[in-house]
């Protein structure tokens, strides 16, 4: 399928920059142990610079929510809270982004605005995101493929939201302000396994620069989907793993080219909406059997019908699977915070009876070729909903696919957000002076350039005499500059290090521990212990699980409470004589192959107190003594 | 905005050789070729670039030497704004809305890049269609200035409009107005329309109009529930009463001071609680007397702008003082220090302004509380020397009544009594 729809992708890569500091305040981006701060907000759509309203804005407008934001004064000040005009540019944010243009060859504006993106969802207490386009153009190589850069932005990066109920949404302020890269490709023809490929490499082309945030939460991707005959470019967002986005790709490739298989069926219908179609039913439904509906009307809901000409079978209609009109409706309305719509081609079901339907159809003039929605809502909705509703089907009817902005679902679909916002939503931030960059500033950028992922990748390859694969896998862990800082630091095994860092570390992490309890410092004192022979190579996964599951606060207590203490030679020599001795008859037998079942009797007695190694070689020497002295 | 708004020198130059002009939708071509309207310019700026706003929204700046061609796109200038039709509801009261400019009027400035006063009332009006719920709106432009550039002259102008309304139908009036100096203009309509029947409320904003963020439409509800609700007169400051968009207070409009530079919650009354306090619509009454001591209306809209306000520190030079006295001013209000003192250097000129018949009055630096100056010696000593301790009242509103005392008054006596008799709430 995928071959003839002709699917075109663009990728758009949000990467929080590593500069310890918000864009436009110098507040440090910490997670709060408490929110000290509290305050409540509501936000209005406000007119574009050029004087319209961008409907995304409108649209977010009509939910009518209130904010409440939650704040600590490390994390953030008055300029988080919208209290306070934003400060100078952060020069360091302003460098790395400039880097990364250049390291992508992309054409750096010499006056650069920063502008107002309008959000207005809550995620920024101004209602507004700031943001600048850097440059434009650009490129970089995957394999033998060029991929063109079209834009790059810097911006900040939104509140984190805490919690949703009802018409309130609750936010933390940590994360506001946080500089952001954006960088979206220009769109391109693959196939979708390539993508993620190609995701990757970018990723890679950021992490060379050693200047942006790593780790889970510091880079998201959206992705843009279009199809040949007939698609449009819609915008993705949300998509959390790069191995989720081959599957989201096809979905929506999937959809589009259904929509435009339903729109072509609409057209052959006669329909035309009126004001006449819509009709209250909840008096008729006061009976029904559906729980749903009895549980509306209980909440002094209004149940609704609307009816549709012409229409039947056009709402259960699936040119693919999973791909219906009565989705993308009841997708629309759920976003207003309705549970959901019935339409007329999956009923009777869901406790409304053959009878139900009956009543419905003598009461409301509904024919045997029309097709019907029934939705339960309040009362000050209903007028608003179906107007969105009815001139949704009517854009598929008349153009195919809307031009929404979507989300990413966990099962790799992809749901309605939002209309996709225009140049309407573009600002320009009042309060910032335009940023000059000057060719003075950009030659001695270039000169900074970093080198290559590839690069990089072979200069640890040999400086710390790892493999190729282990190299690869610190360099994109959120472990690399740590892992520099201890091989300069203490002198122990690159290898060791490495692998405890990309494996060790994760593999606890699968088994549910976390890795924030874990601080730098105690990892350098962890390979400090060892760099010393204070502790042996096994204790350190048995020191971090410790750590990691909460049972221990520092590498003393873990130490303690593992009962990890390094056994000096002489007790290291009687403990193994010992074993030797007391297991006589399987030397006897086995001769010096006893060494195997030995060692596992030694270790559980000298698991971390001794080197895996050491015991090995005095076992292997004590057999050999015993068996030369019978 | 005019054809070139922003635009000088060479790429003035340039866009004109091109015939091309500011809201023209053009294709560019440098390296790559841009798509966008050509937006205006601020004068800041240098004159080798010119500005672009990309179909993404994006403005950004093109220099015009790496420009190798630029076409104008045929299609039409963009459209201009268009306001929502406001309807009227007969069985609701009636509010006038002035404007006279300030954030809450404000939108982008071509000129700097910064915002500008320019919405008319009618624009803000019909931004917060939630006015149309409480009253029916009559809106009306005074001027469009930061409250940085009202002056004395302003005032006046604002008081002549207002007193036309003093047998109106109206309900209340709001003045839409700049924040900086808000209060010193509600001081002076206090004292000039003294006895004004109905209630004014004096609105502006902290954030302005034209982001989501904005306080102005909340404020501005609040200011209209407040007059249709509040049933009482008085000149009022309507504002934010502090960071959360919830509850609007009402400060008596001369004990009213802007305490923080950017904050929503400002504005605070001082050394007391806001007079009314607006909470999810409904107004709560926390007002312990009357707004005027005299509820006759008997207006006085004059001003002489000829009194100093002088805040002492250490190391006064005491011959600013002189050069004052010499400069013909009718009063000076003292922002002393503590309970309201000025050093000892400053005696000899003090006296030299009590020789001259100048009103003397002192109020208090540290903002809040009263002034006592029978307490330390140097208080008895400048009491001694004619200078009037002016209780409670804040600097601002001093010096705001001293300047329209003087232009009545027929000497400093008279002035000094006009001075210590409460008429607007200025005294607690």
């Amino acid at each position: 399928m995928d071959k003839n729809l002709g699917i075109k992708v663009g990728l758009e890569i949000h990467q929080q920059l590593a500069t310890n500091k918000k864009l436009f305040c110098n507040c440090t981006p910490v997670e709060p142990e408490e929110y000290s701060i509290k305050f409540q907000r509501r936000l209005r759509a406000s007119k574009s610079e050029l004087g319209e309203f961008d409907p995304a804005a409108l649209f977010e407008s009509t939910k009518s929510k209130t904010m409440v934001y939650y704040a600590d004064s490390k994390s953030s000040c008055l300029v988080e809270q919208d209290e306070e005009p934003p400060h100078e540019l952060d020069s360091d944010a302003r460098e790395t982004a400039l880097i990364i243009a250049l390291a992508l060859k992309s054409r750096v504006f010499s006056e650069v605005y920063p502008m107002r993106k309008t959000v207005i969802d809550g995620s920024n207490t101004t209602g507004f995101q700031r943001t600048m386009l850097i440059s434009q153009g650009g490129y970089f190589d995957v394999n033998n493929t060029r991929i063109g850069i079209q834009s790059i932005c810097l911006e900040e990066d939104a509140a984190k939201i805490l919690g949703e109920e009802g018409t309130v949404k609750k936010f933390g302020l940590e994360r506001l302000g946080v500089p952001l890269v954006e960088i979206a490709t220009e769109p391109f023809e693959v196939k979708p396994d390539e993508i993620r490929k190609i995701a990757l490499s970018l990723g890679r082309v950021l992490r060379s620069t050693k200047r942006v945030k790593r780790g889970l939460g510091s880079i998201r991707q959206d992705v843009n989907v279009s199809i040949k005959n007939g698609g449009v470019v819609i915008e993705v967002k949300g998509v959390q793993q790069l191995d989720k986005l081959e599957k989201i790709v096809e979905y929506e490739a999937k959809r589009q080219h259904g929509l435009l298989q339903i729109s072509e069926k609409i057209q052959q219908r006669d329909w035309v909406y009126d004001d006449k179609a819509r009709i209250d039913v909840t008096e008729l439904f006061s009976a029904s059997k559906s729980k749903i509906i009895q549980d509306a009307i209980k909440q002094n809901q209004r149940i609704v019908c609307i009816s549709f000409t012409n229409m039947a079978g056009i709402f259960g209609f699936s040119p693919h699977e999973g791909i219906r009109l009565g989705k993308e409706v009841a997708e629309l309305v759920r976003f207003f915070g309705i549970g959901g719509v019935f339409h007329s081609d999956e009923l009777p079901n869901y406790g409304v009876t053959e009878s139900d339907l009956e009543n419905l159809k003598r009461h409301s003039e509904i024919g045997a070729d029309d097709a019907f929605l029934i939705m339960a809502a309040p009362e000050d909705k209903v007028c608003m909903i179906t107007e969105q509703l009815v001139s949704r089907i009517e854009y598929i009817r008349d153009h195919g696919i809307p031009t929404d902005t979507r989300l990413a679902t966990q099962s790799g679909e992809t749901k309605f957000l939002r209309p996709r916002p225009g140049a309407a939503r573009m600002y320009p931030e009042t309060d910032i002076a335009p940023i000059i960059i000057t060719e003075k500033e950009l030659v001695k950028i270039r000169e900074n350039i970093p080198r290559s992922w590839d690069d990089s990748v072979q200069e640890i390859e040999t400086k710390y005499g790892i493999n190729l694969q282990l190299a690869e896998q610190i360099f994109d862990s959120q472990y690399m500059k740590l892992f520099e800082e201890i091989l300069s630091r203490v002198k122990v095994n690159p290898t060791f290090v490495a692998s405890v860092l990309c494996y060790s570390i994760t593999s606890l992490e699968r088994r549910g521990l976390d890795s924030g309890l874990l601080r730098d410092e105690e990892v350098f004192e962890l390979f400090g212990l060892l760099g010393d022979e204070k502790i042996a190579k096994e204790s350190v996964e048995i020191i971090l699980d410790e750590i990691m599951s909460g049972r221990s606060k520092s590498i003393d207590e873990a130490m303690r409470n593992a009962a990890i203490e390094a056994v000096n030679e002489k007790d290291l020599e009687r403990i193994i004589r010992d074993i030797v001795y007391k297991n006589a008859e399987i030397i006897e037998n086995q001769k010096e192959r006893a060494a195997g079942p030995l060692m596992g009797i030694a270790m559980k007695e000298l698991r971390g107190k001794a080197s895996g190694k050491t015991i090995n070689e005095l076992l292997l020497r004590y057999i050999k003594e015993r068996l030369g002295d019978s | 905005m005019s054809e070139y708004t922003g635009y000088g020198g060479n790429s003035l130059e340039f866009l004109k050789a091109n015939q091309v002009s500011v809201g023209d939708s053009v294709r560019i071509l440098t390296d790559i070729a841009y798509h966008g309207i050509v937006m205006p310019r601020y004068e800041h700026g240098d004159d080798r670039h010119i500005v672009l706003k990309l179909k993404s929204g994006y403005n950004v700046g093109l220099e015009i030497k790496e420009i190798k061609e630029i076409k104008k796109n045929p299609q039409a200038k963009t459209t201009t704004e268009k306001n929502a039709d406001i309807k009227r509801d007969a069985t609701l009261p009636k509010i006038l809305l002035l404007s006279t400019g300030g954030t809450i009027a404000s939108k982008v400035d071509y000129r700097t890049g910064a915002v500008t006063p320019v919405l008319t009332a009618e624009e803000l009006n019909s931004s917060v269609p939630e006015l149309a719920g409480i009253a029916n709106i009559d809106t009306r432009v005074l001027f469009s200035e930061y409250s940085e550039n009202i002056m004395p002259r302003h005032w006046l102008e604002i008081a002549k409009a207002v007193s036309e309304y003093h047998k109106s139908d109206y309900a209340g009036i709001i003045i839409a107005h700049g924040t900086d100096t808000m209060h010193y203009t509600s001081s002076y309509l206090s004292f000039a329309l003294a006895g004004f029947p109905i209630p004014i409320a004096l609105a502006g904003s902290q954030r302005s109009s034209d982001r989501a963020s904005s306080d102005a439409a909340l404020n501005l509800i609040g200011a209209a529930r407040f007059l249709t609700e509040c049933k009482t007169n008085g000149i009022y400051v309507v504002m934010h009463q502090d960071e959360n968009d919830k509850t609007v207070a009402c400060h008596i409009g001369t004990r009213v001071r802007k305490n923080h530079t950017s904050k929503r919650g400002a504005f605070q009354t001082v050394g007391g609680s806001p007079a009314f306090l607006v909470v999810n619509d409904t107004v709560h009454n926390n007002m312990k007397g009357n707004f005027f001591a005299d509820d006759k209306f008997d207006p006085k809209i004059m001003i002489n702008d000829k009194v100093a306000l002088i805040k002492y520190h250490p190391g006064y030079d005491s011959d600013i003082l002189k050069n004052i006295i010499d400069s013909g001013y009718k009063a000076i209000i003292f922002e002393g220090t503590g309970l309201g003192h000025v050093g000892r250097d400053m005696y000899d000129t003090v006296k030299m302004a009590q020789e001259r018949g100048i009103f003397m009055g002192m109020t208090s630096q540290c903002i809040d509380g009263r002034v006592r100056m029978t307490v330390y010696e140097s208080g008895r000593d400048l009491l001694d020397l004619g200078i009037v301790p002016l209780e409670d009242m804040v600097p601002e509103t001093a010096l705001v009544k001293a300047m329209w005392a003087t232009a009545y008054a027929k000497n400093s006596d008279e002035t000094r009594k006009i001075m210590l008799n409460s008429i607007a709430s200025e005294l607690s």
